[in-house]
């Protein structure tokens, strides 16, 4: 009786690299085995454990939509041993992936509601995922707001798409930076995120807020979005622990009574009040 | 299932000679350079009889320190991948004592849930453990606290327990104890109801571990683990020696050409654990690294699968260079 | 036992010092660390031939140096390993206050790294009978005795790092082993893995190390691993005639240049 190896990668093909911001880079990824593709389906907030051969595994998310079929996309920042190795890699190198892993943004329990969205730095790639996946059924919901801030201009990710999503009239973006990182010719707003939320002062009834930052960010707009009346269980995030296994038995991603690469990583406010903060 | 048989002393060590025709490895508690470890032997003679146990838990037998995941051929634009099926030999686990087959139960549960991990598992299906009741114990078992005993049953296939007149008790478990007991059934005799109690070792329970575990969420702010763990020097040393410790790294070992994916022990204690290429680390005190110790096993574990991931073995208590011993600690939480 | 006691339990009152370290009863006969922080409490201070753990590593720890000024009940080991964490620039040269205690019970006050150095001048002690005769007797194997000798012990090592976590001299932030960019050394207890790491910790030692065995008897496995250290340092000493611990103002002979420097390894 066979058993599945549990910890062998897809392999995946680099099919697009786009420098997003210092030291940040979007792969576009296709199964090398096309048998693969066709078997593979995920969900938005899930992630995955990305392999560069000779070095390892780094966790993060999915960035792209599973409306789109045949491939994914992740963004990474090179801080660590894998993730300067995958950023050395080029179109048409090969790296692994394991996943998808972990729970979801419930997204379908969304249906017909307005939603925010609030992101700082290089956390807008989980929520990227999230708004494609909106924007391709976009009679499902009402009103979405995008609040994304990040250091400088030049630290913003998926700038492209920011342009994009500023022209369509089905989206409401704003876009900040830091005071000091904006650029003679910036457009846009300046100033920390959550002062911004508040300025917007988006309405909370029928709302959710999906928010994902640093440290720092969320501490400041959780108590925020309590004030402008959301309720913990209307406020989502996703938890980026270090992990090993995404499978739940290599104890590492263990906080509180949540393995947070099978319980996780997508938590609402209401449930990660209840773990330690031990992440 | 279970059937109570006895085997005298001279039958047991014909055993041993049946189970090596049978082509099964034994390993067994046995002195290997002025120390006890866990070792292939041939003979009953080879085991070692007075001792309390080994440093090191038997769960090398199936989660090996290191081993191999996954190995991969890399060229420009291409890798192959080969996968990994490990070598196993039918292997009987000598003389274990109930605590470290009850071990086994924590680690089936954790390479199991959601998902099956091949490599734990073709290993552990080819272990047969024959237990050996204990008749001593020391200041570090707490086995009757984590609803254990020196002469229980669970984790074992075959049970055996010694007799005052000689010979042993020989309680067959389960099907892999009574295929074990079908290779010379002529070497087993009907039990005659003596008394499984007689020799066995005392442990006088310290705590009761629902107990412990209700208490828990009260206690996450507590100072007691500060206070506790003040003289931890944030060693592997507890996590490596238990029986009941699953926690794993991965690693890479790798030239230009080929590279392999190992796994090996990790322990939660120590800081590198949670440690983020970032320079974050979520529990950066070793207040707070004792304290998810001691809640992954009693609080997290019991809750999700119905247990304490502790079988009171002690093991961590002897190996610790600064002798933190857990009984003691869990009792004090458990009175706080 | 008492004048120690009565010692810690003045100091404590006095403010002199926050915390005294010391040794306790722990199970079954053993001493264990302890951190008394209240004249009562300084009942739980234990003193006797059991109390042989090197208790200097804590005077690094963050935990402990949170309590404010250390007092350390001292036996050689803990004077050595003060001594070379002064020359180390680990520890201010009277950051903290030794408490030596004789055989008959006798309390010194050593209050700073040179009445320290004075103290091990009349008895520095050093490697247990036992060790040194372990010593000797490895040092006349053959080479290819000694090689097995360490192979077969170093295959027992499971790479819990009890033995660098209890060394009063392994107190870096980011140890060589942690570092992934580059991989010095391979991470798992494999052959290879163990050789490396044990290689590497010995060379880091060789003219640091106190000799006081901690490491060895930290080690869960019983790997004398202490053996490998101290004979690191011993080569030291016989080639550049310093020795770890003796005192507070000493360069590292390894990373120091001296015109008179042997240079026969420069063939
Ligand atoms: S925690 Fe300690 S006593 Fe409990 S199973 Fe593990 S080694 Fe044994
Ligand atoms: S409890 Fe003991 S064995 Fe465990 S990490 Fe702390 S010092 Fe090491
Ligand atoms: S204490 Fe012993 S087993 Fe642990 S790393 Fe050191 S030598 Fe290896
Ligand atoms: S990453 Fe291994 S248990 Fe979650």
């Amino acid at each position: 009786m066979a058993e599945k190896n549990i910890y062998l990668p897809y392999l995946m093909r680099v099919a697009k690299v786009t420098d997003e911001a210092p030291a940040v880079k979007t792969f576009r990824l296709e199964f090398v085995n096309p048998e693969d593709a066709d078997n593979f389906d995920f969900n938005t907030g899930q992630f995955g454990l990305y392999s560069a051969f000779g070095e390892g595994e780094s966790t993060f998310c999915i960035a792209s939509s599973p409306t789109r079929k045949g491939y994914i996309e992740c963004t990474f920042r090179a801080v660590g041993r894998v993730t300067h190795a995958l950023a050395a890699k080029e179109e048409g190198d090969i790296i692994g992936f394991r996943g998808p892993y972990g729970n979801l943004f419930p997204i379908e329990e969304w249906r017909g509601k307005n939603l925010l969205f609030v992101a700082g730095g290089i956390a807008l790639p989980p929520l990227r995922s999230v708004i494609w996946n909106c924007l391709d059924q976009r009679d499902g919901f009402r009103d979405i707001t995008v609040v994304y801030g990040a250091r400088s201009v030049a630290d913003l990710v998926y700038k492209y798409e920011l342009r994009d999503w500023q022209e369509r009239a089905d989206i409401d973006l704003a876009v900040t930076v830091d005071p000091g990182g904006e650029t003679h010719d910036w457009k846009g707003k300046v100033g920390f995120v959550p002062p911004i939320v508040e300025q917007l002062a988006p309405r909370s009834e029928n709302t959710i807020a999906i928010v994902c930052g640093p440290p720092i960010m969320i501490k400041h707009t959780l108590p925020l979005l309590e004030t402008l009346g959301f309720t913990s269980d209307c406020i989502y995030t996703t938890l980026e622990n270090r992990m090993k296994c995404g499978l739940g038995k290599c104890g590492r991603c263990n906080t509180g009574r949540s393995f947070i690469c099978k319980d996780g990583p997508v938590y609402t406010l209401a449930q990660l009040q209840e773990l330690p903060a031990e992440y | 299932m279970a059937t109570t048989l006895k085997i005298s002393a001279a039958s047991l060590a014909a055993l041993f000679a049946v189970l090596g025709d049978a082509g099964r490895r034994i390993l067994g508690p046995a002195e290997v350079d002025g120390r006890i470890e866990l070792k292939a032997v041939r003979t009953l003679a080879e085991v070692a009889g007075d001792q309390i146990q080994p440093v090191l838990s038997a769960k090398e037998t199936a989660f090996p320190r290191v081993e191999r995941l996954l190995s991969y051929r890399m060229a420009p634009g291409k890798v192959e991948l080969q996968d990994y099926d490990p070598e196993v030999q039918p292997t009987v686990l000598f003389g274990l004592r109930p605590c470290e087959a009850a071990g086994f139960n924590s680690l089936d549960a954790v390479f199991n849930w959601d998902t099956r991990d091949k490599f734990f598992n073709a290993r552990r299906e080819q272990l047969t453990v024959v237990g050996l009741s204990c008749t001593q114990a020391d200041d570090a078992c707490f086995c009757t606290s984590v609803g254990g005993g020196p002469g229980s049953t669970k984790g074992s296939d075959i049970l055996l327990t010694p007799l005052p007149e000689g010979g042993y008790l020989a309680e067959i478990l389960t099907e892999r104890g009574e295929a074990l007991k079908d290779l010379a059934p002529a070497l087993f005799q009907p039990a005659n109801g003596e008394d499984k109690e007689a020799m066995l070792a005392k442990v006088e329970p310290s705590f009761e571990h629902q107990g412990l575990a209700a208490k828990l969420p009260g206690l996450f702010t507590s100072d007691i683990w500060a206070e506790q763990s003040l003289r931890c020097i944030g060693c592997g040393a507890c996590a490596f020696v238990c029986p009941t410790c699953v926690c794993f790294d991965i690693q890479e070992e790798a030239d230009t050409k080929q590279g392999q994916r190992l796994r090996c022990w990790d322990s939660c204690g120590l800081r590198q654990f949670t440690l983020h290429a970032s320079g974050h680390n979520p529990r950066s005190a070793q207040s707070e690294r004792w304290r998810q110790r001691i809640y992954h096993k009693f609080g997290y574990f019991a809750e999700r699968f119905g247990g304490p991931m502790c079988v009171g073995c002690g093991k961590c208590s002897r190996a610790c260079p600064v002798d933190m011993n857990l009984k003691e600690h869990l009792t004090q939480v458990y009175e706080v | 036992m008492e004048a120690l006691r009565t010692k810690a339990k003045e100091l404590l009152a006095q403010g002199e010092v926050q915390v005294v370290i010391g040794y306790e009863a722990g199970t079954a006969g053993v001493r264990r660390p302890c951190f008394v922080r209240t004249a009562e409490s300084a009942i739980r201070l234990v003193w006797d031939t059991n109390c042989i753990g090197n208790l200097a590593g804590y005077l690094t720890r963050p935990e402990i140096k949170r309590f404010g000024k250390p007092a350390i009940v001292a036996n050689n080991a803990v004077l050595r390993s003060l001594l070379q964490l002064v020359a180390e620039r680990q520890l201010q040269q009277d950051a903290v206050l030794a408490l030596a205690v004789a055989q008959d019970g006798v309390v010194t006050e050593l209050p700073t790294a040179q009445a320290v150095e004075d103290y091990l001048a009349i008895s520095p002690g050093g490697l247990s009978a036992a060790d040194r005769e372990k010593m000797e007797h490895l040092a006349q194997l053959s080479r290819e005795e000694r090689w097995t000798f360490w192979q077969r012990e170093l295959e027992r090592c499971i790479k819990c790092y009890a033995c660098r976590s209890s060394c009063p001299m392994c107190y870096c932030g980011h140890c060589t082993m942690d570092c992934n960019r580059p991989q010095w050394v391979s991470v798992p207890s494999h052959a290879l893995g163990n050789l490396e790491y044990h290689t590497v910790r010995a060379m880091h030692l060789a003219g640091r190390c106190v000799q006081c065995g901690e490491c060895g008897r930290a080690c869960p496995v019983g790997i004398p691993i202490h053996l490998l250290t101290c004979y690191a340092e011993e080569s030291v000493h016989r080639q550049f005639g310093q020795q770890a611990g003796t005192r507070a103002k000493l360069d590292y002979a390894l990373g120091a240049f001296r015109p008179d420097d042997k240079e026969s390894f420069i063939r």
